[in-house]
């Protein structure tokens, strides 16, 4: 009996025993391998061409003020949307006011907008001719900066939220009646119950601020410069695709192993 | 619940209130709020004017609607198809194996969308497959980017799959293709509808890759909203980026209403 149980739960069944479970994944990995990787494989082989060296793109100044500013803008908007999302996520959550669950739906549907739309609404409000009045505001990485900071951070509040809605309100009672005050409460409570929601959203925010492209078009900067705006300006504008690829497997590396570390992360957490 | 006083409830809400409102809720309503001005020099746009609307529902921009639509919904649909055959597949591997197929599909997730555009404008600009110039180039691209997307809510929807529903259909004696068709795509109907609006989303919104692929005359909308803006016509790209989230989220309420009656079955 014990023997057939194990069979069911373990193995997946009759069901999921297809007769060869790897023939039936080829189709799918053979149109991903024909459209992705297959084209991902040429970009690193263009990047290796003879002519352009990667030390050519590396001595360049344009390529390590892209890469620092990219490498900047990505840390310091993750970190302001992660302390950002968490407050927020904690008003809407923890002291909830009339219309906190419109906010919340609100949020859901603000992740279906594409991102340049807030630089273009900030065109208006820090533009030359705008709100706020003329000054080269969005010129400055702190424009970019600004505009990932509001797009981003509800990529954060909405894991952060699914976390909070399984807290047990009865622990926050407890420990108030205990004499603990908010403060504390949140940080003894509630903070270690978000902390995987935190490091998920946080490290999907890192790499989306890292690709993000644009937030960046749209300022129209030419002092701002990352890493996905120099790809398309060498490849594009200049038509130097090789120095394009190069650019692009850095790129890419930075993300990916990024990425990489945020799938073993969340695992580990069990996000 | 965490806070007990009634000021100290206000003070908290209006902290919210003054972080919320001008970051999320401002830029929405300035798009709109332009989007039906001639200028905006003060706090206020002034000079009310439907003209950019009209100018937005024809000619050169309603072709890009339309664009952006049939881009999106051609993608959506091949990124699902994809999507879900790997992750029902994926359901019937071995750990390892699993965790590879897995691995693979959320790939395209962490490389920028820029450098997917790169890739297959470099693969697909020369024979044996010439695409390049053509509208194919742009939806298939779009259709590698959300392929991930649709992967992963079908195969976090497999795992809370409740397994006694394909088993007891096994059981009776049902081939594996019936069960599939007749048990788990149904089963799985709410989260495919999921899938779908989120992958149809995220291409109308699609830019770093359509910029780097887009043929003269398959221009999508959020194209035509930075030429517009690039030449600093920012009302009338005001208005049609407010088009653009009105068809947005048009089709998501069409297809979040065949989510509810999925889930009702």
């Amino acid at each position: 009996m014990s023997e057939v149980v194990r069979r069911v739960r373990g193995g997946g069944g009759w069901a999921r025993s297809s007769p060869r479970p790897l023939g039936v994944a080829l189709p799918p990995v053979l149109i991903l391998t024909l459209l992705f990787l297959y084209p991902l494989a040429l970009v690193v082989q263009q990047s290796f061409q003879p002519g352009t060296a990667y030390g050519d793109v590396f001595a360049s100044e344009l390529f390590r003020t892209a890469l620092w500013t990219t490498v900047w803008i990505a840390v310091v908007s993750t970190l302001e949307c992660l302390v950002l999302g968490f407050v927020l996520a904690l008003v809407i959550a923890f002291v909830p006011f009339p219309g906190a669950r419109t906010v919340a739906r609100f949020i859901d549907v603000y992740l279906s907008f594409p991102s340049f739309l807030i630089t273009l609404a900030l065109l208006f409000i820090y533009g030359t001719t705008g709100i706020v009045g003329s000054f080269q505001f969005l010129a400055t990485p702190w424009g970019v900066l600004l505009a990932e900071v509001t797009y981003f951070t509800p990529f954060v509040m909405r894991p952060v939220l699914a976390a909070f809605s399984q807290v047990d309100t009865a622990q926050l009672e407890a420990a108030s009646s205990l004499g603990a005050r908010a403060p504390r409460i949140i940080r003894q409570v509630i903070l270690p119950e978000a902390l995987p929601a935190l490091a998920a959203g946080g490290s999907l925010v890192l790499v989306l601020c890292l690709n993000e492209f644009g937030i960046v078009l749209f300022t129209g900067a030419k002092g701002v410069t990352t890493l996905p705006m120099l790809v398309y300006s060498k490849a594009i504008l200049e038509s130097d695709y090789p120095g394009a690829c190069v650019v692009a497997v850095v790129n890419v590396l930075i993300s990916v192993g990024l990425y990489g570390l945020y799938r073993v992360v969340s695992r580990r957490v069990g996000a | 619940m965490l806070v007990h006083s009634r000021k100290a409830k206000w003070a908290v809400w209006l902290v919210f209130a003054v972080l919320f409102l001008p970051l999320f809720a401002l830029p929405l309503l300035v798009v709109l709020g332009a989007s039906f001005a001639t200028n905006w020099s003060g706090v206020l746009p002034s000079g009310f004017t439907v003209s950019h609307y009209t100018a937005a529902t024809r000619g050169e921009a309603l072709q890009a609607l339309t664009t952006s639509l049939v881009t999106a919904l051609t993608a959506s649909l091949l990124a699902l198809t994809v999507g879900t055959w790997a992750a029902l597949a994926a359901a019937g591997l071995k750990k390892r194996q699993r965790r590879l197929l897995d691995a693979l599909f959320v790939l395209p997730v962490a490389v920028p969308s820029v450098v997917v555009g790169l890739a297959i404008l470099v693969a697909f600009s020369k024979p044996p497959v010439l695409l390049n110039g053509t509208r194919w180039i742009v939806i298939l691209a779009h259709a590698v980017l959300v392929t991930a997307f649709a992967h992963q809510s079908v195969s976090a929807a497999i795992v809370r799959l409740d397994p006694a529903y394909e088993q007891a259909a096994a059981s009776l004696g049902a081939r594996p293709v019936y069960v599939l068709w007749r048990i788990r795509l149904p089963l799985l109907l709410p989260s495919l509808t999921a899938a779908a609006g989120l992958c149809f989303a995220l291409s109308m919104g699609e830019l770093s890759a359509t910029m780097m692929l887009y043929p003269p005359d398959w221009t999508t909308l959020p194209v035509l909203i930075y030429s517009a803006t690039d030449r600093g016509a920012l009302f009338a790209g005001s208005a049609l980026a407010v088009v653009l989230m009105t068809a947005t989220l048009l089709v998501l309420l069409i297809v979040s209403r065949v989510r509810t009656r999925a889930s009702y079955r």
